[in-house]
């Protein structure tokens, strides 16, 4: 309805995974949103947990900003942990 | 349908005809009208749910009404099926959903009343998922293996439906004016259909007695309870007594039916070769 505030929808794939972003749904309140998201994106086992979220409630970058929020990190490749090299008997890492 | 002529019974008979029926067959007999009582309450709701869809008030609500059709039709595929097999007739679910005439029909009249708007699909969805629900709980118990798997997977399918239901019948209920309105023409309408779901004849006796069945008089009470705490939250009376319509199990279907099944049957019965 076109009345009905937006949802975005998290799923959680399996156990000791995060809940990922998949999509949204219209829905007058949370409780039908949950019920919503359950018959849209987990009708072919997608998950085992779903998160709801107002829509109205994320706060997102602006595009317009893109330059300033992410350029900056693209010269700093030391930051990525790819530099250092492991010892053989350093085993769980 | 054409009915038999009279016959003269020799003197001393009795004409019960229970001389020498098996008891095999007769415990077949009462499987058979059983299942078929199961496939075709959930065959002719899954039917009805599947006239919502592109129709919906929104794209998700159009996706809950398709998935509760296609439990519902997923149900009827086995309680069909074991009732085909049952019969020992050779008759598989599909034929026996495709290939019946309205008069053969099992379903309660609940399943098969119109949709209307979306209240009064909501009213008969609480109605029937609420008892279905209760009802496959006591069938995980049935003394019959297939019949119990069935509902113990069917029973959470179910729970489901009735939970749907019910946030729906109190948000309508407890909403608009309009909305409210609409929710008690809608139960106003399907109400008369509830004596129907508890009544316990023939058929219904003997499969409760021999344990693939269910005493549904066990459950009424704890129905009753059930509905009228959603309908308090949506803030409804239950609608007024009316007089009991019953005759489904017999066949004896209200007008809806036949056009249900017109629009269900016209594909394989015109073309019975069909395959997909």
């Amino acid at each position: 309805m076109k009345d009905w505030p937006l949802w975005e929808v998290f799923v959680r794939a399996k156990g000791g995974m995060s809940h990922r972003h998949v999509g949204s749904v219209h829905a007058p309140d949370s409780e039908i949103a949950l019920r919503h998201a359950r018959d849209t994106y987990t009708r072919r086992m997608e998950g085992i947990s779903l998160w709801v979220v107002p829509s109205a409630q994320i706060t997102a970058s602006d595009p317009a900003e893109d330059g300033a929020m992410f350029d900056p990190a693209e010269d700093k490749i030391y930051r990525h942990p790819t530099f250092y090299s492991i010892p053989d008997d350093v085993k769980h890492i | 349908m054409a009915s038999l002529p009279p016959i003269d019974l020799p003197s001393g008979a009795t004409g019960a005809g229970a001389f020498d029926a098996p008891a095999d067959d007769a415990h077949r007999a009462v499987r058979f009208d059983y299942l078929l009582r199961l496939g075709d309450d959930s065959l002719i709701l899954g039917q009805r749910l599947s006239e919502w869809c592109g129709h919906a008030p929104s794209v998700e609500v159009d996706l809950s009404l398709a998935n509760f059709g296609l439990d519902l039709v997923g149900q009827a595929t086995h309680f069909l099926g074991q009732a085909g097999a049952a019969e020992g007739q050779g008759r598989s679910g599909d034929k026996l959903a495709f290939h019946r005439d309205v008069l053969d029909f099992r379903n309660c009249l609940l399943v098969e009343q119109p949709n209307g708007d979306f209240a009064q699909t909501m009213a008969r969805h609480l109605l029937f998922s609420t008892w279905q629900e209760m009802l496959f709980g006591h069938l995980i118990a049935s003394t019959d293996e297939q019949i119990a798997a069935v509902a113990a997977k069917a029973v959470k399918e179910v729970a489901y439906h009735r939970e749907l239901a019910s946030e729906w019948v109190i948000r309508l209920g407890d909403g608009t004016d309009e909305s409210r309105r609409r929710m008690i023409d809608g139960l106003d309408w399907m109400w008369r259909f509830v004596p129907e779901l508890f009544e316990m004849d023939e058929v219904a006796t003997r499969a409760a007695d021999c344990g693939i069945g269910v005493d549904v008089g066990r459950f009424r009470e704890d129905y009753d309870n059930r509905i009228r705490a959603v309908l308090a939250e949506a803030t409804l009376e239950p609608p007024a007594d009316q007089r009991p319509i019953l005759g489904g199990r017999r066949g004896h279907h209200s007008e809806h039916l036949g056009h249900l099944l017109a629009v269900m049957q016209f594909l394989p019965r015109t073309y019975p070769d069909a395959t997909w």
